[in-house]
C-alpha cells in the first residue's frame, strides 16, 4: 500500500514531535542515548500510529499487538511514542531518568503502561518476543508481536539462538525491525566486530527478509504489510537508518550514542527539528 | 524409610498432574528432557512443550515472553546452566520484570556424580537467592517436591526450584502439605538445632539419631523455603542456643549463609555450616562424593557436637 499523502504528512509530523521530545528529554536528564533513539523514530512512528492494534486507554487489552524494544537504550524514543499515542501525559517525559520517575533509563514494564517487556541488557528482547509469539500461536490469537533490534546488538549470540527458534516454530506472527545504522558505541559495526552480511544471515536462519529505507514511513508500512501476509516464516525488515537522524551534528557520529546535548546544543537541535 | 525416589522424578510427575489442571501451564527444556524428566509432559502435551535446543539464554528469554503473555512456563535444564549460563537472562528478563516463570533445575549439587565439576551446581542457591523477588525452594524428597512444584505453580511470581539427580529417601508421607515460606520442625530437640535442605534433611535426621545416643537432643528443621526466609521462625527455631546448617551446596551463599545472616542480626548463636567448603567437585559415585566432601550424617553430628560445645553457659 502507498500511504495516503494526508496520512503520510500526519505521520511525519508525529516523527518530528518524537524527535523533539527525545532531545528535550535527554537534555533535561543530562544523560541518555540520542543516536539510537533518533535512528528508530520512523520505525516507532509507523508502529504506534499506523501498524499496531492498540488501545491506550486499555494498555493490558488482551487482543493488543505487542512491541519489544530489544535495544532498550532507545527508551526515550519509545517513551515519546507512547506519550504521543496517549499512554501517559507528555509532560511526564521530562522526568526521564530522574529519581522516582517511571521513565527509567531502560524500559521497565512494571512502571510504564504500554511497555511490554523490560529490556536494557542487549540480546534478550528477541527471545522474549518469541515467547510472546509462541503464546499467541498457542491461543490462536490474532495479535502480533513486533520487535526492534540494534545492528550491534546482533553480535550477541542469544539473538541467533532466538532467530533459530523463531524459524523452527514458524513464528509468522513475529515481525522484527533491524535498526541498521551501522554504528555501535566503539565505532562502525564492521570495524568493532563485523556481524554482516545481515540479509544472508537472517535468510540462512530461515527468515523472510526485506530491506527498506528506515526513514521512509511509506516503505516501512509497505514492508510490514507484506510481512503480515507471509506464512510459516518469521519476518525481519532491515531498516537502513542514520544514527542521530535529524540533528546535523549527531548524524553518523558514534560519539552521540550515549551523550546528552548541552543546553546550547539542544537549542540548535530543536531549531533543526522545528 | 519408605524407599528412595529422585526429586527430578517427582517433578516430572508433578508437571503432568498440574498440566491437566492448568491449561496455561507450558514446559520448556534445552535438550535435556530425558534427564530433567520433562519428557513425560512432552509426550502427553506436545503442543505445550517447547524444546528450545542447547540455548539456555534463549530458553529463559522465551519463558519470560510466554509469561508476559499469560502462560505459566516451567523451565528445566541442569542447575549449572539454568543459574550460571543464563544468569543475566534470569536476572533481567525474569526476576526484574517479576514474570511468572518457574525455573525447575535438576542435577543440582555434588550428587550429580560422574559428570564432574562442570555439571555440579554448588553455587546456584547463592546466585538465585541474591535476586530480588525470586522465591527459592529446595524440596527434601519426592512428596515434598510434588507439593513444592504445585505451590510454585500457584504462586504468582518467579520461582527457582532446586532438584536432584540421585534417588533420595522418602521422609514425608503422601498427605504432607508444603506451605511456601514455612520452615518445618521434623524432630524436636533441646540441645542443638539442625537446619537442612534438600537431600541433607534425611541425612540430618540420621545424624540426630546418633546424637541422641551420645545424649544430645537435636532439633531437625527442614528449610525447604530458602527465600523468603522468615527471621522470626529462624530465631524461634534457634532457641536451643546452638545451630548447624547443612546443604549440598557451597558453604558460601546458601542456606548456611541465609541462616547466619538472620542470626547474626537477630540472635547471635554459635553456628556451624556443613556444606561444600568453597571448592569445585569432581567425578565419582554420588555416595562417595558425599563422603569426600563431608556431607554425611557423621559430619553433621560432628558439627552439632562442635556447636553445642560453643554454647554460652
Ligand atoms: C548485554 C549488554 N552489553 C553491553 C551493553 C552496553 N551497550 C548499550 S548500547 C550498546 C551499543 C548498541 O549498539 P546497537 O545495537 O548498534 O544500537 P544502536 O546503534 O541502535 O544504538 C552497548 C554495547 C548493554 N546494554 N547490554
Ligand atoms: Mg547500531
Amino acid at each position: 500500500m502507498v500511504l495516503d499523502p494526508e496520512l503520510k504528512k500526519q505521520l511525519e509530523e508525529k516523527a518530528r514531535l518524537i524527535r523533539q521530545h527525545i532531545i528535550r528529554m535527554i537534555n533535561a536528564a543530562q544523560s541518555g542515548h540520542p543516536g539510537g533513539s533518533l535512528s528508530a523514530v520512523e520505525i516507532l512512528t509507523a508502529l504506534y500510529f499506523q501498524i499496531m492494534r492498540l488501545d491506550p486507554a486499555k494498555p493490558r487489552w488482551a487482543e493488543r499487538d505487542r512491541f519489544v524494544l530489544s535495544k532498550g537504550h532507545a527508551a526515550p524514543a519509545l517513551y515519546a511514542a507512547l506519550a504521543e499515542r496517549g499512554f501517559f501525559p507528555a509532560d511526564k517525559l521530562l522526568t526521564l531518568r530522574q529519581l522516582g520517575s517511571p521513565l527509567q533509563g531502560h524500559p521497565d514494564m512494571k512502571k510504564v503502561p504500554g511497555i511490554e517487556m523490560s529490556t536494557g541488557s542487549l540480546g534478550q528482547g528477541l527471545s522474549c518476543a518469541c515467547g510472546m509469539a509462541l503464546a499467541g500461536k498457542l491461543d490462536e490469537a490474532s495479535w502480533r508481536v513486533y520487535a526492534l533490534l540494534g545492528d550491534g546488538e546482533c553480535q550477541e549470540g542469544q539473538i541467533w539462538e532466538a532467530a533459530m527458534a523463531a524459524a523452527h516454530y514458524e513464528l509468522d506472527n513475529l515481525i522484527v525491525y533491524l535498526d541498521y545504522n551501522r554504528l555501535q558505541i566503539d565505532g562502525p559495526i564492521s570495524t568493532v566486530l563485523n556481524p554482516e552480511p545481515f540479509p544472508d544471515k537472517w535468510r540462512a536462519f530461515g527468515w523472510q527478509v526485506q530491506t527498506v529505507d528506515g526513514h521512509s514511513l511509506t516503505e516501512i508500512v509497505a514492508a510490514t504489510e507484506k510481512a503480515q501476509a507471509s506464512t510459516a516464516k518469521p519476518n525481519i525488515i532491515i531498516c537502513h537508518t542514520v544514527k542521530g537522524k535529524g540533528v546535523s551534528f549527531m548524524e553518523n557520529e558514534a560519539g552521540w550514542h550515549g551523550k546528552a546535548p548541552s543546553d546550547e546544543q539542544a537549542v540548535q537541535a530543536l531549531a533543526e527539528l522545528a | 524409610m519408605k524407599g528412595k525416589i529422585a526429586t527430578r522424578d517427582a517433578y516430572g510427575e508433578a508437571i503432568i498432574e498440574l498440566g491437566r489442571e492448568l491449561k496455561e501451564l507450558v514446559v520448556l527444556d534445552a535438550d535435556l528432557s530425558q534427564s530433567t524428566k520433562t519428557a513425560g509432559f512432552a509426550r502427553l502435551f506436545p503442543e505445550r512443550f517447547f524444546n528450545i535446543g542447547i540455548a539456555e539464554a534463549n530458553l529463559m528469554g522465551t519463558a519470560a515472553g510466554l509469561a508476559a503473555a499469560g502462560k505459566i512456563p516451567f523451565v528445566s535444564t541442569f542447575a549449572v546452566f539454568a543459574t550460571g549460563r543464563a544468569y543475566d537472562q534470569v536476572r533481567n528478563s525474569i526476576a526484574y520484570p517479576e514474570l511468572n516463570v518457574k525455573i525447575c533445575a535438576t542435577h543440582a549439587g555434588i550428587t550429580v556424580g560422574e559428570d564432574g565439576a562442570s555439571h555440579q551446581a554448588l553455587e546456584d542457591i547463592a546466585l538465585m537467592r541474591a535476586l530480588p523477588g525470586l522465591t527459592v525452594l529446595v524440596p527434601a524428597d519426592a512428596p515434598e517436591t510434588k507439593q513444592v512444584v504445585r505451590a510454585a505453580a500457584f504462586h504468582n511470581g518467579p520461582v527457582y526450584v532446586r532438584l536432584g539427580r540421585s534417588e533420595v529417601p522418602v521422609i514425608n508421607n503422601g498427605d504432607y502439605e508444603f506451605k511456601l515460606g514455612e520452615i518445618r520442625t521434623l524432630r524436636p530437640g533441646t540441645d542443638v538445632t539442625i537446619f537442612a535442605c534438600g537431600l541433607m534433611v534425611s541425612i540430618a535426621l540420621v545424624a540426630a539419631d546418633s546424637l541422641q545416643a551420645q545424649g544430645i537432643e537435636a532439633q531437625v528443621v527442614n528449610a525447604a523455603t530458602i527465600k523468603p526466609l522468615d527471621p522470626e521462625q529462624i530465631s524461634l527455631a534457634a532457641a536451643t542456643g546452638a545451630v548447624v546448617t547443612c546443604e549440598e551446596h557451597s558453604v558460601i551463599g546458601g542456606l548456611g549463609s541465609a541462616v547466619a545472616e538472620i542470626l547474626a542480626e537477630c540472635q547471635p548463636t554459635p553456628l556451624e555450616r556443613v556444606g561444600v567448603k568453597d571448592v569445585f567437585g569432581q567425578s565419582g559415585p554420588a555416595s562417595k562424593l558425599l563422603d569426600l566432601y563431608q556431607l554425611t550424617a557423621r559430619d553433621v553430628a560432628a558439627a552439632a557436637t562442635r556447636a553445642v560445645a560453643r554454647k554460652q553457659p
